[in-house]
């Protein structure tokens, strides 16, 4: 019986260029443009084989719906990536904040 | 066959143009699209969008869904006689067949006749669900039990929706918010293209005592005002069962006491925190006895709480 490993989508584990394009079903071509627009981030940019975080794969899954869904060209895909990662940050950051509150409120 | 009014769903006309349909697509997939909606039944009403837009969008097959009629939503009917012939090659039943894999599944074996009929390698279908947990299974790890209504694929190229039940494991470490990828649990590949994959979007049910943020944990401890002027040493629940906890002599309302490693524990090994915040709480029924020791404080203390206001005020 093959044995499935599951795998939490956290900045722990890496994901090849190559790897990202598969699971998301994003072109390589649509994930460097991504990247040359500054909304998704290969661990290090330097290194002679990009990889990512697998928790980029949650945005690269979520970009390739956008494009199909909306039919973005690649700058107004990289403006909505960016934007809706930095609403996740503050939802996170407001998440934090009210959990600290006593008698916090969800 | 139940019938689905597309022109409805999109809120156009059964004459409406090419571009009054797009125009409509674009307008409700801004409103309920998973990844920007924040309305409730988002993902339902997105994938009925999806489905009718597939089929409107493209002329052929608008064409052949107009021949079917108009019907009301949810009625059973049957195309008229030679559809089949027409826009189909007439090898299906209609009896369990949704429409809109019917119209779906067009489009596989158009595409798959347009590359001269050969197999075509197709990674399965990833699914995306969201599984609610409470804390004590994120803390220990679970299983949780899936009913996915998915497509699968006949001998000849049509799309039937079946339901599948199936058990995941949540590891230990899972915490509100966070991805599992279940690597080969979507959907099956079609001519040796790989399986799809099933994503776990984790959502922790709230709590009656602990909020979370991240792998940490806060609980609100509340102390009588002589408590936390005294210090004492309190029982405190954990998610491993209660533990001691000792507070200092003059703890302020708000402090937060950290235990430490007694949050969730992280995937990769290691824990969360877990904080008390204290908060002072009054009694509201008091003895006579209660108060007249309270007035002997009050009278006997030289502690000023709102000193820094006469400053402001003075200066």
């Amino acid at each position: 019986m093959k044995i499935e490993q599951a795998m939490w989508l956290d900045e722990q584990h890496e994901l090849l260029l190559e790897e990202l394009c598969e699971l998301s079903g994003l072109s390589e071509t649509e994930l460097r443009e991504l990247v040359d627009y500054g909304a998704l981030a290969p661990t290090d940019p330097d290194a002679r084989r990009w990889t990512f975080g697998a928790d980029r794969l949650v945005v690269a899954r979520s970009a390739f719906r956008l494009r199909k869904d909306f039919d973005l060209d690649p700058i107004g895909l990289a403006l909505v990536v960016t934007l809706l990662e930095r609403v996740r940050d503050l939802e996170a950051e407001l998440r934090d904040l009210r959990a600290r509150l006593p008698g916090g409120r969800r | 066959m139940k019938y689905k009014d597309y022109y409805r769903v999109m809120g156009v006309e059964r004459k409406a143009s090419a571009d009054e349909i797009k125009s409509a697509y674009r307008k409700l997939a801004r409103k309920y699209h998973p990844d920007v909606s924040k309305e409730p039944g988002a993902e339902e009403k997105f994938k009925e969008l999806g489905e009718a837009y597939e089929t409107l969008k493209d002329p052929e097959k608008r064409a052949a869904y107009d021949q079917l009629g108009s019907h009301s939503p949810g009625q059973e009917f049957r195309p008229p006689p030679g559809w089949e012939q027409q826009f189909g090659d007439g090898k299906f039943s209609f009896d369990d067949l949704d429409l809109g894999d019917l119209f779906s599944g067009m489009a596989g074996r158009m595409h798959r006749a347009g590359r001269g009929g050969g197999k075509i390698r197709m990674p399965g279908q990833d699914y995306e669900v969201t599984a609610h947990i409470t804390l004590e299974d994120a803390y220990r790890g679970t299983e949780v039990n899936l009913d996915l209504e998915v497509p699968e694929y006949d001998e000849n190229g049509f799309p039937h929706r079946v339901r599948r039940a199936f058990k995941a494991r949540i590891p230990k470490g899972a915490t509100d918010g966070q991805r599992l990828r279940l690597p080969g649990k979507g959907g099956k590949g079609l001519n040796g293209g790989r399986d799809g994959d099933l994503y776990l979007n984790i959502a922790l049910h709230p709590h009656r005592l602990f909020r979370v943020s991240g792998h940490d944990l806060f609980l609100d401890l509340p102390l009588a005002p002589w408590e936390a002027v005294l210090g004492t040493n309190v029982l405190v629940p954990t998610l491993a069962g209660s533990v001691r906890l000792k507070v200092p002599p003059g703890t302020h309302a708000g402090r937060q006491l950290r235990l430490a490693g007694r949050g969730l524990p992280k995937p990769h090994g290691g824990e969360g925190d877990l904080y008390a915040i204290v908060q002072i709480v009054v009694p509201t029924v008091t003895s006579e006895r209660e108060r007249a020791l309270f007035k002997e404080i009050a009278e006997a203390s030289t502690f000023n709480p709102r000193g820094h206001f006469e400053q402001e005020a003075a200066k």
